[in-house]
């Protein structure tokens, strides 16, 4: 029992290592900042936008040099002390909405945001209706016989 | 009447599988790489630079009245060789175009040209690739066709060919005005 117990703790140390090691995949410039803030600001944008040219890939971990040009513009961006807001405008300018992978709640990406939770209250709503049926009918049916031996 | 209700699930079913296939599709006809780009519709940006002279060139020098294609190009890159003698077909039949020369140095890009023949009206030297960032530039070769007034019209991510012409540019290229002599 305690072996079992002792793999399955190390077994989880493992995936903890690599959920935290995959942001270790990122592809190594040198930037200095002027402060930790900046920094720390740059390492969410650049794993929140998307390489245009590897689009399975975010800034962050791309090699592609289009990905280094962009995080050395974000990094100017930020010295020169635009928002994070102003860095995506003016990434979404350029390359589009797709830069962005969460994509903002307004026009025809508003069903994408909508359509979820739209399913997830209709399928709510009729499991609620099933099961408060189902013991409606037990209860209705237990007056009837008063009987509730099988 | 309760019967249809119990219908609902798969019509929403019946429904998202349509959307899905659709989409699906879509995507068939419409690869990646053809993603539109964002600045259609709207002015060349602005930019300052040297062409490959070292003569000074700015907005003013490409936006002159005529519809132009603007090819991003680099020594670097193979596929511009592929598309070289295509677009050098296009020039001989009075297209102008204007190369961006996307992170090079001008010593190849010169040799690049003299190899392979300078069709270009002139170049933008753009070693760093800023106005890359700034026309929204994947990677090389890409083409954009600005209209009369500098607004970008289309943008071809990949060589231009006689299909991809034919079939996608020479219309955008007709439509705002671009004359084309015959073959």
């Amino acid at each position: 029992m305690a072996g079992n117990w002792m793999r399955s703790s190390t077994w989880l140390t493992g995936l903890a290592a690599m959920l935290v090691l995959q942001g270790a995949l990122a592809a190594i410039d040198i930037f200095e900042f002027s402060s930790e803030e900046l920094r720390e600001r740059y390492q969410q944008l650049i794993v929140d936008l998307r390489c245009p040219k590897c689009q399975n890939q975010n800034l962050a971990g791309s090699d592609s040099p289009i990905a280094a040009d962009l995080r050395r513009e974000i990094h100017r961006m930020l010295e020169d002390g635009l928002s994070d807001a102003q860095i995506k405008q003016f990434l979404v300018d350029r390359y589009g909405q797709f830069v962005l992978y969460e994509p903002p709640m307004s026009g025809n990406t508003l069903l994408v945001w909508v359509l979820p939770l739209v399913f997830a209250g209709l399928g709510g709503a009729a499991l609620a209706l099933v099961l408060w049926r189902a013991r409606h009918q037990a209860v209705a049916q237990g007056n009837l016989d008063g009987d509730d031996e099988f | 009447m309760k019967r249809i209700v119990l219908f609902i699930p798969l019509i929403l079913f019946v429904l998202l599988a349509g959307f899905f296939y659709a989409a699906l599709e879509m995507r068939k006809t419409r690869s990646v790489e053809e993603l539109q780009s964002a600045l259609i519709g709207k002015p060349f940006p602005a930019f300052a630079g040297l062409g490959l002279a070292n003569e000074p060139v700015d907005l003013d020098t490409l936006v002159n009245g005529e519809v132009t294609l603007v090819n991003v190009w680099g020594s670097w890159c193979p596929s511009c060789v592929y598309e070289h003698p295509y677009l050098k077909q296009l020039v001989e039949r009075g297209v102008r175009l204007v190369g961006v020369n996307y992170k090079d140095t001008p010593e190849e890009a010169r040799a690049w040209l003299n190899r392979f023949g300078d069709i270009y009206a002139f170049h933008i030297q753009d070693p760093l690739g800023s106005l890359g960032i700034d026309l929204g530039v994947y990677g090389a070769p890409e083409t954009y066709l600005i209209d009369a007034e500098g607004v970008i019209r289309f943008k071809r991510v990949g060589v231009v060919d006689e299909r991809v012409w034919t079939t996608q540019m020479e219309p955008v290229y007709r439509q705002y005005g671009g004359q084309l002599d015959a073959e």
